[in-house]
């Protein structure tokens, strides 16, 4: 990378743009998680989640960031998680977030090997 | 003698007040200034959760209420009020004298093109959740017809809860409609992509959290949670939109091929005006004020004069219904005690 010699850089945009997210691996999500989509982004598995504090572990950011196209940042906190299962146990919908952590990476890990 | 009761505005609310009052043996007069009965639901298409034909409740409630006297085409001139009845004038140069009268005025649809940053009436991609019903209903716009649609997004809160367009008031149904509406569109274009985009979504009524569920897993419409910010079109005549993603803390843009704005309910300039004749107060959200809004919302302060339906607040079709019939046993009650 070229050193920055002016004393000033220019960040890259964090705003989404929806006309450029590739949905196929998340409709690919959605067949084998239904109810993926049913998060009602109320928050109680983050709240529950003991990696949270420490690894900022979200999994309803996780599921949002793969809906935007943000996928780098979903698996960085995905990393952490623990499959504790206690997000599973306190969510509203009923979503097996525990076996969504693992559906999200049996599917998107598929591609990353390609 | 038969007891005459004057019911103001031919919607669902004055026909099954009619029907109804018709079944206690009074006698209604129902007075509406357009040319056919109905009102707003007339105009739409089918109505949620069940997809009811809109259709067929106003000919259910018309055909029960044939025994009652309707002028259409007809407004209220002025209404004089005497010792203890009114003697109301119609536009047609009859006038009637009654003890009761019944407002079901209704509400207004909010004019969307105040909105200006949404682009209403600038666009051709851009059109409201009445346009819409009507294209369910006729099948003609030129805005839809003959387009390829891939991309569809829904408006939320256009003109409600909003000070700015002086209306701070939650319009209620338009949450339920919007989504009533995308399932409807993504059966019409079953490729097509629906994104609404929402502040709050508040699905208050029996059914409505499953319908909400039911698009979201079975219909895939997607819901994005930010007010749009505003509505450009670029050279290809597409919309784009902007908002921000409160969620995920970031501005959202995206390209679409229609956008449907979901325009509030506000209060009728010519309920306010008719009630001004008889100097019956407004509430501070524009709509009439009942004598109470807990144990009244049906009676108005003054003797002989009461209230059903959206006249006095944004309401769905079983709640206006509801309270007609309850508007209609108080009448009952005072006549009964006169």
């Amino acid at each position: 990378m070229m050193e920055n010699i002016f004393g000033f850089s220019i960040s890259p945009s964090s705003a989404i743009n929806m006309d450029k997210v590739d949905r196929a691996l998340f409709e690919e999500l959605c067949r084998v998680e239904p109810d993926a989509v049913r998060c009602m982004a109320c928050g109680s598995c983050s709240a529950t989640c003991p990696a949270a504090a420490f690894s900022g572990m979200s999994i309803r950011k996780v599921l949002l960031c793969l809906q935007r196209g943000k996928e780098k940042e979903a698996f960085r906190m995905m990393s952490n998680c623990m499959l504790c299962g206690k997000c599973t146990m306190v969510c509203p919908r009923g979503i097996n977030t525990r076996r969504l952590v693992l559906s999200i990476s049996r599917i998107y890990g598929k591609e990353d090997t390609k | 003698m038969k007891e005459i009761v004057v019911i103001i505005g031919g919607g669902i609310a004055g026909l099954e007040a009619a029907s109804k009052l018709l079944d206690l043996g009074y006698s209604p007069i129902i007075v509406e200034k357009s040319g056919r009965l109905g009102g707003h639901v007339a105009r739409w298409n089918r109505l949620f959760p069940d997809m009811t034909p809109a259709a067929d409740i106003v000919s259910e409630l018309t055909e029960r209420t044939k025994g009652a006297n309707i002028f259409l085409n007809t407004e209220i001139s002025f209404i004089n009020r005497l010792r203890d009845s009114y003697n109301i004038k119609l536009s047609n140069g009859i006038s009637i004298n009654t003890s009761y009268i019944l407002f079901t005025t209704g509400f207004s649809l909010f004019e969307a093109e105040k909105k200006e940053e949404y682009g209403y009436g600038v666009y051709d991609q851009v059109i409201t959740n009445g346009d819409l019903e009507q294209w369910f209903n006729t099948g003609e716009d030129h805005r839809i017809s003959g387009k390829e649609i891939g991309h569809i997004g829904f408006v939320h809160c256009v003109g409600s809860r909003d000070e700015k367009a002086r209306n701070s008031q939650c319009s209620k149904v338009c949450c339920i409609t919007a989504i009533k509406q995308a399932i409807e569109l993504k059966e019409k274009f079953p490729d097509a992509e629906i994104w609404c985009f929402y502040m709050d979504l508040r699905l208050f009524g029996k059914k409505f959290e499953d319908f909400y569920t039911k698009a979201q897993r079975d219909y895939g419409i997607h819901f994005i949670r930010g007010r749009v910010s505003e509505v450009s079109e670029n050279i290809e005549g597409k919309v784009i939109v902007k908002a921000e993603d409160t969620l995920a803390g970031k501005p959202i843009k995206i390209t679409l091929d229609l956008l449907v704005l979901m325009s509030g309910m506000v209060c009728s300039q010519d309920s306010t005006k008719t009630a001004g004749m008889l100097s019956l107060p407004v509430d501070s959200d524009g709509f009439l004020k009942s004598s109470d809004n807990v144990m009244h919302i049906t009676s108005s302060p003054k003797n002989g004069i009461f209230y059903a339906g959206a006249c006095t607040g944004p309401k769905t079709v079983p709640e206006t219904l509801a309270e007609a019939r309850s508007a209609v046993l108080e009448i009952h009650s005072h006549i009964s005690r006169k």
